[in-house]
């Protein structure tokens, strides 16, 4: 037998070699694989600046100091609305997946308004700490911090621009399926920025009050 | 205006106002052309708003090509300079402009040169051997093609209005904060790279999902074309490393606009942070260029030789062990930095590590051609020309993976040699195999033989004469990015780099001629069988050019080097009776029309134009809200059309 036909005999069982050879994957699939992909890739970009910080949250260059700005009472109410925002995003496509319109509204209203509340809280922190002359101008460990929470809560702000836009879709086109993927690629997207969320109160508000 | 003013345009420099004349008056011909012949109707039907994988890969090489002209004139503006301006004469490039042409080479080369090249070929290529009829997201791969042009653009247009980065391809900090930089020069790069990366990322993304996820039936992970696999190693490192790129220029840009201290000297900040982010994406960055020049020797020595690939699981396992070994030797790019012995130690020993699944891919190629019948094809002979060339580049990399002899070479010319070394010798050299591998497939007809040797063999002595002189040089102790140097004894040197200089643009003006030959003599070299070279994977088994669905029915696969056992079972071009309706994506405006408010907003933010700015900004978010609200519509195409146009079309393999 020559070598061209014998590819499976060349020492790959054919089991092995037609492993994973079931042929294209559905839509719903491919989509939601893509988004994952798209997903990790955030999250690398993410790390990238959590490294940044890591680096530089020490280099106060005399001004204040992680202990003298956060305020762990803020970053509790903040994590609350939104790890509850991921339970109520979660239910809210379990109800979409099963037709269920208005449950679906209610819940996914009840999540932009708790990410809502998440940004403005955010927001005060931040216009609090740009008050004190604290900005991210002042020092590299304020410059590292501003941008790591400020990217967070960027992604945030999409999120809810995309969950109002999701809302409108369903409200006007119904159900569809290219809109159940999208709401399948949103509830994805909510649910990462909950994991990097997580890692900032850690790394950045726990070990930093101890500072 | 922000900071814009006439003053934006370089009147004072007659080399670059000759440049930018030129430029313009080629463009404005090509648009006059266009519009005269009245083509602008089939180009915005056909070209710019295709979501077709195989116009967007064609759309990239295209662009590739430009850049790479763009970026040879650079390079040899740069040789001709060394080799005039030695002891006390100047040269003709004072040295403001000098930084900015070694600047825009570098930049120009890897981003806008070697990465369109290698995204095209996979995007061509990739579904066609997997089986299929497009990638995962043709919509996205399409505005991942417009995002890179938009970057493309932007750094030519620093040409002719404002100026382009004096800080090198990376543009270290401090240098290039704005304390040192307060033009617009960094702006350019940091805005062009920052679109552009966003388009690879996404077309990475792409890439991999229509890897993982979209295989014709039978296509197991074992039976895929070595350079689906290597196409895929190369993919998944653009995912990963790619977000760090866009996150360091990202923290460079904060630094620049609003104050932030990074990478300052004051403040706090830590220029060597910078230093080990932009490695982190960069030395993985060579393998995503690598790899794939790596996938398209497998294949050509593998069809050429008409044998099966030798140690096929080993290629394979190599490709993989790369593609993570890549992230653990960012500090070899700064030995220097003094992170202490044990850390060099630690980098120097992953680089030596990471040479050996190199080598066993080397030894794979030379076991295929053993005892095989080679036949000397132009493609063949990137293929033998990159073997010898690329080891010895290897080679002086090991060398310089020693820490102690790094100290000694670093940021000299040997530096530069080696680097052009592997670069030009492995990417390139696999770009211009896989151009003139695929080009029947993708046009229908040959290219001239003749000339792509005049080609090859100008690029090949061309390369040696031009970089031997420089490793020579980097060992008396010549460094890199000199305007101009004191020591005469390098001239005679620098002169030979220029001669080489000269033989290599031989080598691009044989390679113009071959296109343009070609396209005039392609009546007689039309390629009927879909199959010329007598290949072995599944882009052979349709026409040449294949139509847009690729493949009327889907192939089943039953064994690895699909095609060649189809050819082999006499399953070949065998017309099944009934065909089943299939859908295609349809065109879409969207990459266009993003390309269009990216190039408007990124220009506007390198001028501090705010209210422009803002209005792309607003504009390309109302284009994706708008795109996102209607519902695309597949097309289809009826079982009758198919089997239509198989009669018309299908080839008529023969089994061999």
């Amino acid at each position: 037998m020559s070598a061209s036909a014998a590819s499976d005999s060349i020492g790959v069982p054919t089991a092995i070699a037609a492993f994973g050879g079931d042929g294209p994957a559905p839509v719903r699939i491919v989509v939601g694989y893509g988004f994952w992909i798209f997903l990790l890739s955030d999250i690398i970009m993410f790390s990238a600046l959590f490294a940044a910080y890591a680096v530089l949250s020490g280099q106060t260059d005399g001004g204040p100091t992680p202990h003298s700005l956060f305020e762990l009472k803020h970053v509790a109410i903040e994590t609350l609305c939104l790890l509850f925002s991921s339970y109520t995003c979660g239910l809210g496509s379990l109800f979409i997946e099963r037709r269920r319109l208005k449950l679906f509204f209610i819940l996914f209203a009840a999540t932009f308004a708790l990410g809502a509340i998440f940004l403005s809280l955010e927001f005060s922190e931040f216009a609090g700490m740009l008050a004190q002359g604290a900005g991210p101008s002042r020092s590299a460990f304020l410059s590292s911090f501003f941008s790591l929470v400020g990217l967070h809560g960027a992604h945030v702000t999409v999120g809810l621009l995309w969950l109002a836009f999701m809302m409108a879709q369903v409200a006007a086109q119904g159900p569809r399926e290219y809109v159940l993927r999208r709401i399948l690629c949103f509830s994805l997207f909510w649910h990462a920025l909950d994991i990097i969320w997580v890692a900032v109160m850690s790394l950045v508000y726990l070990m930093g009050a101890r500072i | 205006m922000g900071k814009l003013t006439w003053a934006a345009i370089p009147l004072d420099n007659p080399i670059q106002m000759g440049a930018s004349v030129f430029v313009m008056v080629f463009i404005g011909s090509v648009l006059a052309i266009v519009t005269f012949k009245g083509w602008w109707k089939y180009l915005w039907s056909e070209w710019l708003t295709t979501t077709d994988h195989k116009r967007v890969g064609v759309m990239y090489v295209l662009l590739a090509l430009l850049m790479l002209l763009r970026g040879f004139v650079d390079a040899i503006m740069m040789r001709s300079q060394l080799a005039i301006a030695a002891g006390s004469a100047p040269g003709y490039l004072p040295p403001q402009h000098y930084d900015q042409i070694f600047s825009a080479h570098g930049t120009i080369m890897i981003f806008f040169m070697a990465m369109p090249f290698m995204v095209g070929l996979m995007n061509f290529v990739v579904p066609l051997q997997l089986g299929v009829r497009d990638v995962a997201f043709p919509v996205l791969n399409a505005v991942s093609f417009w995002l890179t042009a938009t970057g493309a653009l932007l750094v030519n247009v620093s040409l002719v209005i404002g100026e382009f980065a004096r800080t090198g391809w990376l543009a270290y900090p401090p240098l290039s904060e704005l304390q040192f930089s307060p033009g617009v020069g960094v702006d350019y790069y940091l805005w062009s790279l920052q679109i552009a990366g966003v388009g690879t990322l996404l077309s990475g993304i792409n890439l991999v999902t229509t890897i993982l996820k979209l295989r014709a039936p039978g296509m197991g992970y074992m039976r895929m074309p070595v350079f689906c696999w290597t196409a895929l190693a190369s993919n998944l490192l653009i995912v990963a490393a790619f977000p760090i790129l866009t996150a360091t220029l990202g923290m460079l840009l904060l630094d620049r606009y609003i104050g932030a201290h990074f990478f300052t000297n004051n403040g706090g900040g830590n220029a060597m942070l910078y230093f080990n982010l932009i490695w982190a994406w960069g030395h993985p960055e060579v393998y995503i260029l690598i790899l794939p020049a790596f996938g398209v020797f497998s294949e050509v020595i593998a069809t050429f030789t008409g044998k099966a690939l030798f140690g096929y699981r080993s290629m394979v396992m190599a490709t993989m062990a790369i593609c993570i070994l890549s992230f653990m030797v960012w500090l070899h790019h700064f030995f220097t930095m003094g992170a202490g012995a044990n850390v060099n130690a630690f980098f120097g020993i992953m680089t030596m590590i990471i040479a050996i699944p190199t080598g066993v891919k080397v030894f794979n190629w030379l076991f295929t051609l053993y005892g095989g019948r080679v036949r000397f094809e132009v493609p063949v002979l990137w293929a033998i020309g990159f073997m010898v060339t690329f080891v010895i580049g290897g080679l002086t990399g090991v060398l310089m993976a020693v820490p102690p002899a790094d100290f000694v070479l670093h940021n000299s010319v040997f530096l530069v040699a080696h680097f052009h070394n592997v670069i030009i010798g492995g990417v390139l050299f696999g770009a211009m195999a896989g151009y003139n591998y695929w080009f029947p497939k993708v046009f229908g007809f040959t290219l001239d033989k003749r000339l792509g040797q005049v080609s090859f063999w100008c690029w090949l002595i061309g390369f040696y004469v031009a970089f031997m002189p420089l490793y020579v040089l980097g060992l008396f102790g010549m460094t890199r990015r000199m305007q101009h140097y004191a020591n005469t004894e390098w001239q005679p040197y620098l002169m030979v780099a220029e001669a080489g200089a000269i033989l290599i643009l031989c080598g691009i003006l044989a390679t113009i001629a071959q296109l343009v030959v070609s396209i005039r003599s392609r009546a007689s070299r039309r390629d009927l069988t879909g199959d010329p070279w007598d290949g072995r994977t599944l882009e052979w088994s349709t026409t040449s050019p294949p139509p847009r669905y690729n493949f009327a029915v889907m192939p089943r696969v039953e064994s690895q080097d699909a095609f060649a056992y189809m050819k082999q079972t006499g399953t070949a071009g065998v017309f099944p009776d009934k065909y089943e309706s299939i859908e295609l994506p349809g065109n879409s405006p969207n990459g266009f029309v993003t390309a269009f408010f990216a190039v408007i907003t990124g220009f506007a933010l390198i001028w501090h134009i705010w209210w422009m700015a803002i209005l792309g900004i607003v504009c390309a978010l109302l284009t994706l809200l708008a795109f996102g609200w209607i519902e695309r519509v597949n097309v289809e195409v009826s079982g009758e059309e198919l089997a239509r146009d198989a009669r018309a079309r299908m080839p008529k393999a023969e089994p061999v």
